[in-house]
């Protein structure tokens, strides 16, 4: 499962950017077909983001859908998996989203004084 | 109910030990989507024993990263990729699922191309160094690679690997990695290209169940072809599937046992380095 190291590197890039504070939310863009599976990255986060800043932090997960365009007429098409077929009868597409596997954001915890 | 989504609190867990009287609230986060007209899909976690006062006032400072999970791993290989082309190495990427031939068609290409080619070999298994073995009984220089519970290769042990490996300049080093048709293809080693390799003993739809693998990859090798006689399967219509899902994907046709098919391989790997000048034959 490539979810596991996949989402120790989530664990890693977070930890480095909060700078020993508490982090309460990460954001999350996942592409639908980036062969990641979100169902996946939470059962693995609970478990990497114990004894670390991101512990009881909340993860959410933006699922891009999968958009591609057809190199023969242009056409725009909506793809669940990486490849597909145009109405023109091309399979030459260029994906345009869908591929997605980045941190958008996190969220650390304000100091009051 | 919770004022971000409108969920219920029915969810809340709440235990109550009757020997103590202590009660222990769930402090499980409770996973809610949302789907956007879009399509896109947003799930996200958040304690349901917070008070909606409390909820709204939980948010701190957003940082905004954007930063791509598989940076690391992308930089790495872009270094891997930059050591390669500074010493003039070719450098492959071999995937397939466990047992498709992999071992086998490096062993009986390295043998026939001893004399042309210089090729070394880094071999990654979960365990053991049986291929490796097999690979340096042909005389050519072999690191083993165990990832232990890990399902694919990633930059950073090539990057190690090929310390070890040191394979001498103007060369060719095959990557073999590890059985598994679905991890691999989400990582960059470094290499000038993927090659996925398919067995016809694996049904030849496998194209279409793992599209990922074969997308990714420049070539496809079908081997074990002496076995077609045996076997139910259509390489006309695997080819036409890989396609498909990869409309540039090239196809070669060997069996490592008989010898078929191998020359066309052998001719695409030598023109490919002399493509690269690598060697001044």
């Amino acid at each position: 499962m490539h979810e596991l190291g996949i989402t120790q590197n989530i664990v890693a890039i977070v930890t480095e950017h909060a700078n020993g504070m508490k982090v309460q939310k990460v954001v999350l863009e996942i592409g639908k077909l980036s062969a990641i599976m979100p169902d996946a990255i939470k059962f693995c986060f609970d478990i990497c983001s114990k004894g670390t800043v991101l512990e009881d932090s909340i993860l959410e997960i933006i699922e891009i859908p999968g958009l591609a365009k057809c190199s023969q007429c242009g056409a725009e098409i909506a793809l669940d998996k990486p490849f597909g077929v145009c109405s023109c009868g091309s399979v030459q597409l260029d994906l345009i989203t869908g591929e997605e596997l980045k941190i958008k954001e996190i969220e650390i915890e304000e100091i009051c004084v | 109910m919770c004022v971000t989504c409108g969920c219920s609190d029915d969810a809340e867990g709440k235990i109550t030990n009757l020997q103590t009287d202590e009660i222990n609230h769930h402090h499980d986060h409770h996973t809610h989507t949302h789907t956007l007209p879009d399509g896109t899909v947003i799930t996200h976690t958040h304690h349901h024993d917070e008070a909606p006062q409390i909820h709204a006032k939980i948010h701190g400072t957003t940082i905004s990263l954007e930063q791509d999970i598989l940076a690391k791993n992308n930089l790495l290989a872009a270094q891997n990729r930059g050591w390669f082309k500074g010493r003039n190495i070719l450098a492959l990427n071999l995937m397939s699922s466990p047992g498709a031939g992999k071992t086998t068609l490096l062993t009986r290409t390295i043998h026939d191309l001893k004399q042309q080619l210089p090729i070394s070999v880094i071999e990654g298994d979960q365990e053991t160094t049986n291929d490796a073995q097999k690979i340096k009984e042909t005389g050519c220089k072999v690191v083993q690679i165990n990832t232990g519970t890990g399902c694919h290769l990633d930059a950073s042990m090539i990057e190690r690997g090929l310390q070890q490996l040191n394979p001498p300049l103007n060369s060719v080093v095959m990557i073999e990695n590890v059985g598994n048709l679905v991890c691999p293809a989400l990582f960059d080693l470094g290499e000038y290209l993927k090659v996925v390799i398919l067995s016809v003993t694996e049904g030849e739809d496998k194209p279409l169940k793992y599209p990922h693998i074969f997308r990714a990859s420049e070539m496809m090798i079908l081997t074990k072809v002496d076995l077609l006689p045996y076997v139910q399967f259509d390489v006309e219509r695997c080819i036409e599937y890989a396609k498909q899902v990869n409309p540039n994907i090239q196809v070669f046709q060997v069996s490592a046992m008989t010898g078929e098919g191998l020359d066309n391989w052998y001719k695409w790997l030598t023109a490919k380095v002399g493509s690269l000048s690598i060697f001044l034959l």
